[in-house]
């Protein structure tokens, strides 16, 4: 038995590539779910209710698919031109850091109009700087960036905790450790009153277009592919990979650093040290599942989320950890990869 | 400054910096043997996490320690055979698909902990590995109590760094795996099968990668906890660059890193409200 290649690929296939590997992942999370004891149908279709069954935890849902379609996207950019970002989880929390510090420092009082905008760029240039750093390692001495990224978010959590717990601390939260939080006239406004639910979901979906022309029918955008499909290639036809992958890094982690901002100013107000539940580390199965698309990515994150919103509900009735969630999406993630290679590749005996 | 000197001149700290190196020890061990053989393992802070729930969860059902230890291997080689799977025979992207174990591992370890042990207010323990004292040695003054004083895993780690250095440069089988990694197809035309030299660096460093994970539940601490494994299989992706490949300086290089660790849990003993291996 061998692998060939495939020589032309249906779209067909690869439009139903995420829903086949999805519907395996959800295949074997069954089993884990049958073992258990408990019914498998009705637990899925209690994660749909949990999701899904009322105006709040609708708007719960879309509340936590937000950072994942930001987080989402700053992999997907990155992963398209072979830019391993993994420190994502790391840029949030330094966005998230940035946008309360200077939100409780500098800009306290001005008008919203301005403040909002200038909170929202100090979380995205915050995120940037720690992907440049790693990136110019990689440039300069041909430092593997995988492992730079990845270790960088320990050093930026442990940085944020520092920061909350000594001089950016709240002196009114009862000694717990949180940050200083931006004022009330400064948070981003609500969708729907009376739930968690913001206008960061349609600033992270305009993005999400946003990104898929640039793209799609810039010059930019075809270099950075470029520069993925064969570095080399493309230094040869004349893309001037550095300032390419320069680019590449400051939209992605400009995004990822943004998640954390608008994840301040629209839910929080404030950080601590568990403000992500791990978005980062979601937004790169997102992407992956989306096929690094950007418009997939709006859809991979409502999947993650309606996933981790709906298990919440599923285990308070039928006693399943909610951890059958997380197994789901690590799950996607797995086959996910396998359908992709199976869209490349056939089986030849 | 007094204090700093007690500190250091203390027994306790240097025992417990042999003791917080251990799992650092394994997991590096580990994630050498899948990069020597050309496979970049990032599923390691998963597989941690899995081989320390189940190596627990085996010993928490009566298990002796030296099985829950053997349990641990074999989760962390089922799922280095995942890996393998993934990244050897289809060729997918080793950093990816590494996350995607570490996902899968951990979220599974943690799902099979709650389904199998309620929740409860003081989380149930077992009886964990005692420290030995080896005759002779640990009598002698500050390095006995320091070095000669610790549990069964921890000499069994460094004595498993000497033999896979040895391993590694001394013998056909280590330049095998060399082969595999360095030029796939050389080694292809001296009549090894990379192949095979992947599947069995990553299974069998895997299986080091659980026993790493179950040294925290078995030996360092008597229970299990979501989280607990804390980012130390990153340590050891991080280390295995710092020993730039080599088994004997992850020795070193776990040392030095552990020291680090240790201190903080001294100094800052406030802070660091989550500093798992004892220290005194």
């Amino acid at each position: 038995m061998r692998f060939e290649r495939r020589e032309h690929r249906p779209a067909a296939l690869v439009i139903a590539t995420p829903l086949i590997a999805v519907v395996a992942a959800l295949a074997v999370s069954g089993i884990l779910i049958a073992l258990a004891g408990a019914p498998v149908f009705e637990a899925y279709w209690k994660i749909l209710v949990g999701a899904f069954g009322s105006k709040l935890s609708i708007t719960e849902t879309l509340t936590r698919a937000t950072p994942l379609i930001l987080t989402g996207l700053a992999a997907a950019v990155a992963f398209r031109a072979k830019l391993w970002n993994i420190g994502a989880e790391g840029q949030f929390y330094l966005g998230a850091i940035a946008t309360a510090a200077v939100g409780a420092r500098i800009t306290e009082g001005m008008a919203p109009i301005i403040q909002i905008p200038i909170l929202l760029a100090a979380g995205a240039v915050a995120g940037m700087v720690l992907l440049l750093l790693p990136l110019w390692l990689r440039l300069k001495f041909s430092v593997d960036e995988v492992v730079t990224t990845l270790l960088l978010n320990f050093v930026a959590i442990l940085f944020v905790s520092m920061l909350v717990d000594t001089v950016l601390k709240d002196p009114m939260a009862f000694g717990w450790p949180q940050s200083e939080a931006v004022e009330r006239a400064a948070r981003l406004p609500k969708l729907i009153d009376r739930s968690r639910l913001h206008i960061g979901l349609l600033i992270a979906v305009a993005i999400a277009f946003a990104v898929h022309f640039v793209q799609s029918r810039t010059t930019f955008g075809m270099r950075a592919r470029a520069a993925g499909l064969n570095p080399r290639g493309a230094v040869f036809a004349g893309v001037p990979l550095a300032r390419t992958l320069v680019l590449v890094a400051m939209l992605s982690g400009g995004l990822a650093g943004l998640a954390g901002s608008i994840e301040v100013l629209g839910v929080k107000g404030y950080v601590t040290t568990d403000l992500s539940p791990g978005y980062g580390y979601s937004g790169i199965v997102v992407a992956m599942l989306a096929n690094l698309h950007p418009l997939g990515v709006v859809l991979a994150a409502l999947f993650t989320a309606v996933m981790f919103v709906g298990a919440d509900g599923m285990s308070r009735s039928l006693g399943i950890p909610t951890y059958i969630a997380d197994v789901t999406v690590a799950l996607s993630l797995i086959s996910m990869l396998v359908a992709v290679f199976f869209t490349q590749y056939r089986v030849r005996r | 400054m007094n204090t700093i000197v007690d500190i250091l001149a203390s027994a306790g700290l240097w025992g417990a910096v042999l003791r917080i190196a251990t799992p650092l020890i394994l997991g590096t061990l580990g994630a050498v043997l899948c990069e020597r053989s050309g496979v970049l393992n990032l599923g390691i802070e998963g597989i941690m996490t899995f081989g320390a729930m189940v190596g627990w969860l085996a010993v928490f059902n009566g298990a002796d320690l030296w099985t829950g230890l053997l349990v641990a291997a074999l989760g962390g080689a089922v799922f280095g055979a995942l890996h393998a799977l993934l990244t050897v025979t289809l060729g997918l992207s080793q950093h990816v698909s590494g996350l995607g174990v570490t996902l899968f591992a951990s979220s599974f370890a943690y799902y099979v902990f709650r389904l199998l042990v309620p929740v409860s207010g003081s989380p149930p323990t077992i009886e964990p590995f005692q420290p030995i004292s080896i005759p002779g040695l640990s009598d002698l003054p500050f390095i006995g109590p320091a070095f000669f004083t610790q549990t069964a895993p921890t000499y069994m780690a460094i004595a498993l760094a000497i033999l896979l250095a040895y391993i590694l440069a001394k013998t056909p089988l280590g330049l095998a795996v060399r082969m595999a990694g360095e030029n796939p197809h050389a080694a292809e035309a001296q009549g090894v099968n990379p192949m095979v030299m992947r599947y069995g660096a990553v299974i069998v460093g895997s299986a080091l990668m659980g026993v790493g994970g179950a040294f925290l539940t078995l030996s360092a601490f008597n229970s299990f906890f979501p989280t607990m494994v804390q980012g130390r299989g990153w340590i050891c992706i991080a280390l295995v660059v710092f020993a730039s490949w080599r088994p004997e300086r992850a020795l070193f290089g776990a040392l030095l890193f552990a020291f680090s660790m240790a201190s903080s849990c001294v100094f800052r003993p406030r802070l660091m409200a989550p500093c798992l291996i004892r220290y005194s």
